[in-house]
């Protein structure tokens, strides 16, 4: 039963919420609603479960001193800083705990924003080098990659107006519009096709890793 | 080692410091770009000018700081064209950190036009879900957003009291630096039909480009090469316009590199094969 019960319930809902997909009226749709909601809830508690699966996870490379676990403790630290700071800030600003002057803003201006930007900066240093590194025209693929990235790379950044750099810009708004869009269509009907199989697999309880 | 070699092996730091140059002597000296504007910048441009003054737009934050640089300039521009347009803009976002920098963004264009809280615009803020709460939205958007972001009843913002649903909205534009904007087409648009623009990081723009092609959201602004088009569109020349002059000097820059490593590596190979030869 511990294991029919989840299965049951994964195909009642995996129905309900299929069948209002192409009936959207009542009683479906109802269902849908209530099912939507609870389904909101889950998502908020997920988090929790993420929360806990991080620390619990940190908490053992502290205490068995695995390697790196310096780290561990500098995530540790800042996970209760930044989550007392947050809970001050709500008590203080009534639930709201971003607003400007309170002390979680303070650590979301001078520590989040300049931290993700400087990480997210620092990947055109390694792209750049990559980049130098990668693009070698050993062989014929190579070659037509390498030209085709050249193209499109002067053709987004037209540093003057000439007849030249028009014919990049269009030549680049082809490449993205036509081959580029091929192979992503192909990528993109794939995983909807692996998605739909997944779905059905998981519905008729052919799936059933979830359980474990 | 040879000219060659060197060539082939440019020691990463001097293209570190090369790029670091060409990179901030733009900025400081403000140097501007020549800007093209691409045919989906265009198409998202018409998007919201055909609406008329007075209807609803969504804005969806669907990013954080590591994305501000490039997705912050394209949503300041399209929010003056909204604010110009008289549009009632509403503020949300599926990425809980990419909220203050909207909420920063709006107030600071707001400002600019002189835009009323709850008369003129609305911040919503964050809920979580992503999909789900954009199925919820379709039906009554209070039965996820019951209050704005500073704790008052929707009902309470005069804007909002026409405003239930999807079918209230004029256009939903979305500002995406990972996979939200394919979860927009899919909800918003293939289940209740409501019009989208999508913004996006250089990166996540190919992925979109399919749905341009099928008509699936009205226009792309892709990157900052995008972000600049609009401020040309919207005849206000801003940071994107000048980063743009940054990054092509950049993208010159890796080229040459590129160029510089293959002629490296072409002349290694030919000496490589000279040498075999005389061997043999």
């Amino acid at each position: 039963m511990r294991r029919q019960i989840p299965l049951i319930l994964t195909f009642l809902t995996g129905i309900a919420i299929f069948i209002a997909f192409f009936i959207p009226h009542k009683p479906f749709n109802e269902v849908q609603d209530i099912l939507l909601d609870w389904a909101i809830i889950i998502a908020g508690f997920a988090l929790l479960l993420g929360i806990h699966s991080l620390l619990r996870k940190h908490i053992t490379h502290i205490k068995k001193k695995d390697g790196g676990w310096g780290y561990s403790l500098i995530l540790t630290f800042f996970f209760v800083g930044v989550f007392t700071v947050g809970i001050f800030s709500a008590i203080q600003y009534k639930g709201y705990s971003l607003t400007p002057g309170s002390l979680l803003y303070f650590v979301y201006d001078y520590m989040v924003i300049p931290l993700s930007a400087t990480m997210f900066a620092l990947l055109a240093f390694f792209i750049a080098s990559a980049a130098y590194r990668a693009f070698r025209a050993r062989r014929l693929n190579a070659t037509l990659l390498l030209i085709a990235a050249v193209v499109v790379m002067l053709g987004r950044v037209p540093i003057m107006e000439n007849a030249f750099f028009n014919f990049l810009s269009r030549f680049s708004d082809w490449f993205m519009f036509i081959p580029q869009m091929a192979a992503k269509r192909g990528i993109l009907i794939g995983v909807a096709l692996g998605a739909f199989a997944m779905s059905l697999r998981i519905i008729l309880g052919i799936e059933r890793t979830y359980l474990q | 080692m040879s000219i060659w070699e060197r060539m082939s092996k440019v020691d990463r730091r001097i293209i570190y410091l090369l790029l670091s140059l060409v990179v901030i002597i733009p900025i400081v000296f403000r140097i501007p770009s020549t800007i093209a504007v691409s045919e989906s910048a265009q198409m998202a441009y018409d998007a919201v000018d055909r609406l008329p003054a007075g209807t609803p737009i969504i804005f969806s934050t669907d990013f954080d700081p590591a994305s501000m640089p490039e997705l912050r300039p394209m949503m300041t521009a399209v929010l003056r064209h909204a604010f110009k347009k008289k549009l009632k803009v509403i503020m949300m976002g599926h990425w809980p950190t990419g909220i203050p920098l909207s909420t920063i963004i709006l107030e600071e264009v707001a400002q600019e036009f002189k835009a009323e809280y709850g008369v003129d615009y609305i911040n919503i803020g964050y809920r979580p879900g992503a999909g789900l709460v954009m199925i919820q939205m379709g039906r009554e958007i209070r039965s996820v957003f019951d209050i704005d972001i500073q704790g008052n009843p929707l009902d309470s913002l005069p804007m909002m009291r026409q405003v239930h649903n999807y079918s209230d909205i004029g256009l939903i534009a979305c500002f995406e630096a990972g996979a939200m904007g394919d979860i927009w087409v899919i909800y918003a648009w293939g289940r209740f039909g409501v019009n989208i623009i999508m913004g996006t990081t250089a990166v996540v723009t190919p992925d979109a480009y399919p749905y341009l092609a099928a008509r699936q959201i009205e226009g792309l602004i892709g990157g900052m090469a995008g972000a600049a088009a609009y401020e040309k569109l919207v005849e206000h020349p801003d940071k994107a316009m000048i980063r743009m002059s940054s990054q092509a000097w950049a993208h010159i820059l890796i080229i040459v590199f590129i160029i510089i490593g293959n002629i490296g590596y072409f002349m290694m190979r030919r000496a490589e094969r000279i040498k075999k030869r005389g061997t043999v």
